[in-house]
């Protein structure tokens, strides 16, 4: 290395997280892309702050959501006896049967984790737009990084679609309620996790935080 | 052209939120002035977790395809699936898009994950310059196919679920599903336990500047 950027400058630079190539950051026009010079991989979009926008779609989802485990998915009907299940009702089917372990993972993937991603949004992107610093904000952004790959409506979604086909060869099938609603919900969360966690970042950066001014002036320092 | 990593400049970027700081070798564990996570140079032991986790699925991945996902006990007669056995049902029953889904997400893409990181570790612990930009998609694709694999999971727990009229049909699921269920999230543990830094770092972009630099 030739020469190392003096102390302040280290936060102009940026390192790819594929290829740890360091960059400096230059501002792109909106809906561009900055690349990894080296890998070309995405190093970061243009900021998009317009958090309201992200807030509605969250709060829309968790409706949805709702709606989406309150309803029956499908009914069936094999010469006059009906059997309907929820989501829940199909992780519970396996508990019964002692497969306790697969039927946490569908709930995880299904309820748990999709339900706390969109929550910890609310949670961060409230108190944000209104220009203050969430509750362990810190601790938040970290939790959803963790849920994002283990979130699975969509794929539970195509789940449902070989199910009715699978079912159709035995009975008559009738959609319930909530296949509309997870239908909706699989579009609806895939525009929510569009949006870049990265402008977050930027937001809690330029939000002042109240602790580090009463209480620990060394963080403040570091800065 | 040269290209000089966070590493080399004695830089550290937080794995959470991606600010740098200053690499300093200190008793406790450094921590990003950020937002206070542990900061590492590159992710810890990540070669080897990487192996553990895929040793783990690929012999899981065996019970996974030869137990049954699905028994079926009927009128007609008691059944059990196999991952393969539903592909076929599919397709002699004339849903040919739906056999390949399903052939995709439970067999192709499970076992392409297992190849492919296999690959990608043992390139990295070779140090090969072998085409890295190719290696780096095929990290990506693999980190995003990766969950799509519970899609048969999904289908059993329905299945179980509708299907159970104690008179004319009940299905159950069977102890494939367990198997099947850990080899997807094995996998997808073992990609994440994977750092793609680790194919660029052996990389001399220039080899006539390879002398002066280490």
């Amino acid at each position: 290395m030739d020469t190392l950027p003096p102390e302040d400058d280290v936060t102009n630079l940026i390192a790819c997280p594929n290829c740890d190539t360091l960059h400096r950051r230059t501002d792109v026009p909106p809906h561009e892309t900055a690349r990894c010079v080296r890998c070309h991989s995405v190093l970061y979009r243009a900021p998009d702050l317009r958090l309201s926008r992200v807030l509605a779609l969250t709060l829309t989802c968790l409706i949805v959501f709702a709606i989406a485990n309150a309803f029956p998915i499908v009914e069936i009907e094999v010469q006059g006896i009906y059997t309907e299940t929820t989501l829940v009702g199909a992780a519970w089917a396996l508990y019964r049967e002692g497969m306790w372990l697969v039927a946490l993972l569908v709930f995880a993937t299904t309820v748990l984790f999709p339900l706390s991603q969109l929550l910890a949004l609310v949670h961060l992107i409230t108190p944000l737009s209104l220009g203050r610093r969430p509750y362990a904000v810190f601790h938040v952004m970290r939790a959803i990084e963790f849920c994002r790959p283990w979130g699975m409506i969509e794929v539970f979604m195509l789940g449902v679609l070989v199910s009715l086909v699978k079912l159709s060869a035995m009975a008559s099938v009738l959609p319930g309620v909530a296949l509309w609603a997870f239908g909706a919900l699989t579009m609806l969360l895939a525009l929510v996790l569009s949006y870049d966690l990265r402008n977050l970042w930027i937001v809690i950066d330029r939000t002042p935080d109240p602790d580090a001014a009463r209480a620990t002036p060394s963080r403040a320092v570091k800065r | 052209m040269r290209y000089v990593s966070a590493r080399d400049a004695g830089l550290v970027a937080c794995g959470t939120c991606g600010r740098l700081s200053r690499a300093v070798k200190t008793l406790e564990k450094a921590r990003c002035p950020r937002c206070g996570a542990v900061l590492h140079q590159r992710k810890v032991d990540s070669l080897a977790r990487t192996w553990a986790l895929l040793i783990a699925a690929a012999i899981l991945y065996i019970p996974a395809n030869l137990l049954p996902m699905m028994q079926t006990r009927s009128l007609l007669g008691n059944s059990s699936d196999t991952i393969m056995s539903g592909v076929i049902y599919f397709w002699t029953s004339g849903e040919y898009d739906l056999a390949i889904v399903v052939f995709t997400a439970s067999i192709l893409v499970p076992m392409l994950k297992l190849i492919a990181l296999s690959l990608l570790c043992f390139t990295a612990q070779r140090g090969t310059g072998w085409k890295p930009h190719q290696r780096t998609k095929l990290y990506h694709m693999i980190e995003f196919i990766g969950r799509w694999s519970m899609l048969d999971v999904f289908v059993v727990a329905l299945m179980v679920a509708l299907v159970n009229i104690q008179s004319l049909a009940v299905i159950q699921a069977g102890p494939g599903i367990v198997a099947f269920g850990a080899v997807v999230v094995l996998t997808m543990l073992a990609s994440m336990q994977f750092d793609p830094r680790l194919i660029w770092d052996q990389i001399r972009d220039d080899d006539t500047e390879q002398d002066d630099h280490d």
